[in-house]
């Protein structure tokens, strides 16, 4: 497969010593925020993969350690984060000013 | 071909929603974003189920294709209108294969699924049927499919683009980052091989650069005119996304798209990987 999964299941079954995982929620105006497109650049800022959030604001994403950014376009507005990245969990999360 | 022959504006199709002789057709691998809203009165078809082979890696063949068409109503003289999410790659793809099977008139909906609903436009979740139609499809059109070993005899000769992402090129990662980074293939890319990441013919929004920025894009990338060319992602949804740029929009002759792409080159025995 290579289309994006639906956002927010639990960790069950992705192994941690193993994937390099960033996931967060996107937020706007105290809440989060759902159906926001968020995508994840890499090397020169190139789109690397793109998710659209749960109901509950959630985004998830498979890496490598490094430095990534984090960019989320959603019909309020738009929102970018930089999260140097380790194999295991990384949380982040999103605000759209 | 021009644009306005392969492509329609998000405005274009909400003003002919419902028309005679135009069907909408949402393309997904995960059609759960369809069940849960789509453009009034599309039909959906599903990547994984109705376009691949349920046992071996390759298309449906002729007549699965025909029984398909004709179970969503979709006929020969329709005018066919895809979309879907993912920033079209799989609409792309599903464009490429009403191609290869010499369906008449069809058309992507620029932007798709992210352009419609970042915009606010209205989505219907009424259960859409249309009455069955005798479709008809042509003998695949092979000159725009390639396969690995054209791919392996290309290596120095054609232009070999590879529409992932920098990082998949360089073998940093093995698949784009929403899917867990577990494959049997190596990483890495076809030897001379130049990476041009189908993104940047692509805005934000999903929507494609115009004319002129993609002619400067491929032209600034060295894209030899001179040589045939073959398009190639992991799968196959990616590089349709560019084989339509290279193809429909700009007319370049002679360009393939080879939809076994990295999951199957980089598990070849044998055959020559960069890093």
């Amino acid at each position: 497969m290579c289309g994006a999964p639906k956002q927010g299941n639990g960790l069950a079954g992705i192994d941690l010593s193993v994937q390099t995982v960033i996931q967060g929620q996107v937020w706007h105006d105290g809440a989060p925020v759902a159906g926001a497109y968020v995508r994840l650049l890499g090397t020169d800022d190139e789109f690397t993969a793109e998710v659209v959030t749960s109901p509950e604001g959630e985004f998830r994403f498979f890496a490598a350690p490094g430095e990534w950014k984090v960019r989320s376009l959603a019909p309020v507005g738009k929102g970018e984060r930089v999260i140097s990245a380790e194999v295991g969990l990384n949380e982040t999360t999103v605000a759209i000013g | 071909m021009s644009r306005n022959d392969v492509l329609v504006t998000v405005d274009w199709a909400q003003e002919h929603l419902g028309q005679p002789g135009i069907v909408f057709v949402e393309v997904d691998e995960d059609t759960s974003a369809y069940d849960g809203g789509h453009l009034e009165g599309a039909v959906k078809l599903d990547w994984k189920q109705d376009l691949q082979d349920p046992l071996r890696r390759d298309f449906v063949d002729k007549s699965a294709f025909e029984a398909l068409l004709s179970s969503r109503g979709i006929g020969n003289e329709d005018t066919v209108v895809l979309y879907g999410g993912n920033n079209n790659w799989f609409a792309a793809y599903a464009y490429w294969y009403f191609k290869l099977y010499g369906h008449r008139d069809v058309k992507l909906m620029d932007g798709g699924r992210k352009k419609w609903e970042l915009d606010g436009r209205p989505l219907s979740k009424d259960a859409v049927e249309r009455p069955a139609t005798q479709y008809t499809a042509q003998d695949p059109d092979l000159s725009i499919r390639a396969f690995r070993d054209e791919v392996v005899a290309s290596i120095g000769s054609k232009n070999l683009i590879d529409v992932r992402s920098p990082d998949e090129f360089s073998g940093k990662i093995l698949a784009p980052a929403h899917l867990p980074q577990e494959m049997a293939q190596k990483g890495g890319h076809v030897p001379t091989a130049k990476n041009i990441p189908w993104s940047k013919a692509a805005n934000e929004d999903g929507t494609f650069k115009s004319d002129e920025e993609l002619a400067k894009l491929y032209d600034e990338q060295g894209y030899d005119d001179g040589r045939a060319t073959i398009a190639y992602c992991r799968i196959g949804e990616r590089s349709s996304h560019t084989w339509f740029v290279l193809h429909e929009l700009l007319g370049k002759p002679d360009v393939k798209n080879y939809d076994g792409s990295w999951v199957e080159y980089g598990s070849l025995v044998g055959v020559p990987i960069e890093k």
